[in-house]
C-alpha cells in the first residue's frame, strides 16, 4: 500500500512503458502514414517521460537538457514527416504506407 | 499540497495520459486519434510538472500541442477525405501488434517490480528550474544548442521546400 501511495521512480517508468507500447503499437498495426507518426511522438514522449523521471531522481540537470533536446528534434521530425507524406499522397494518392512499393512515378 | 491530494492528482493524470494513448492507437477513426493525442500530450506535460520540470512542461504545451499537433490535423485533413462518414484506417499485423505491446510492455513492468529498487540520490530536483535551464544551456550545452538550432533551420527550409505547390505539375 505505502508503494502505491508514495509516488516514486517506479510509477513514472510505468506510465512510460506503457506510452512506448502503444507507441509500438501503432507503428507496427496501423497502415495510415499519419497515424504511424503519431506512434513515434508517442514514443518519444515515453523517453521524455524517462529522462525526466531519473533527472528528478538523480538531482542533475543532464536529463532535462536532454529532453528539451528531444522535443526540438521531434518537431524537425514532425515537419519533414509531414512534407513527405504530402508529396507521397500527391504522387500515390494515399497514405496507406503497405501501398506505397514504387520508387519510380 | 497534502500527501494525499498529491497522490490522486498524480493518478489522475496518469489515467488520463495512458488512458487516451490507448485511445489514439485503438481508434480506427484518424480525426479522433488526432484529438485524443491532444490529451496524452496535455496529461505528459502535467506529468512533467509532477516531476518539477516547469519549462519542459511549458515548451512540451507549446511545441506539441500548438505545432506538432496543429501540423498532424493539417496532415490528416489534407490527406483524408474526412468528408465520408465511417471513414476508417486500415489495421494489419494485429496479431503481431498485440504481442509487440504485451511484450515489451509486460517485460519492461516485470523488470520494475522484479528489481530491488532504484538508489535514489539524496537530492531531488526541487522547485523551478527555468534559471538552471538557462545556465546550462549558456555553459554546457552551448554547442548542441546551436547546432540543434541549425537543424531545425534546415528541417523547417527543408519541409517548406518538399511541400510546396508545383506551378508546372498538375497538383
Amino acid at each position: 500500500m505505502d508503494q502505491l501511495t508514495t509516488i516514486g521512480l517506479n510509477h513514472y517508468l510505468t506510465i512510460s512503458a506503457l506510452l512506448l507500447g502503444f507507441g509500438l503499437f501503432a507503428v507496427m498495426t496501423r497502415k495510415n502514414a499519419i497515424v504511424v507518426l503519431m506512434g513515434v511522438e508517442l514514443i518519444l514522449n515515453a523517453a521524455n517521460i524517462n529522462f525526466l523521471a531519473f533527472s528528478k531522481f538523480n538531482g542533475g540537470m543532464q536529463g532535462v537538457m536532454f529532453a528539451l533536446f528531444v522535443i526540438v528534434i521531434a518537431a524537425a521530425g514532425a515537419a519533414i514527416a509531414l512534407a513527405i507524406i504530402i508529396n507521397i499522397y500527391k504522387i500515390f494518392k494515399s497514405v496507406d504506407v503497405s501501398s506505397i512499393d514504387s520508387l519510380k512515378e | 499540497m497534502s500527501n494525499s491530494t498529491y497522490t490522486v492528482i498524480f493518478y489522475l493524470f496518469a489515467a488520463l495520459t495512458v488512458g487516451s494513448a490507448a485511445f489514439v492507437v485503438l481508434t480506427r477513426n484518424v480525426i479522433y486519434s488526432a484529438f485524443s493525442l491532444l490529451f496524452t500530450f496535455f496529461g505528459v506535460a502535467a506529468l512533467y510538472v509532477f516531476l518539477s520540470a516547469d519549462f519542459l512542461a511549458v515548451t512540451q504545451v507549446v511545441v506539441y500541442v500548438g505545432g506538432i499537433l496543429v501540423l498532424l490535423l493539417f496532415g490528416v485533413m489534407f490527406t483524408n477525405s474526412i468528408m465520408i462518414p465511417g471513414q476508417k484506417s486500415e489495421v494489419s499485423n494485429l496479431f503481431f501488434g498485440a504481442l509487440l505491446l504485451l511484450g515489451v510492455t509486460g517485460g519492461m513492468l516485470y523488470t520494475f517490480s522484479a528489481s530491488p529498487g532504484w538508489k535514489i540520490s539524496g537530492k531531488t530536483l526541487q522547485g523551478s528550474i527555468v534559471e538552471l535551464v538557462g545556465f546550462e544551456t549558456m555553459s554546457h550545452y552551448a554547442l548542441p544548442f546551436e547546432m540543434v538550432s541549425i537543424l531545425l533551420l534546415a528541417a523547417l527550409i527543408g519541409a517548406a521546400f518538399l511541400a510546396r505547390f508545383d506551378n508546372k505539375g498538375n497538383s
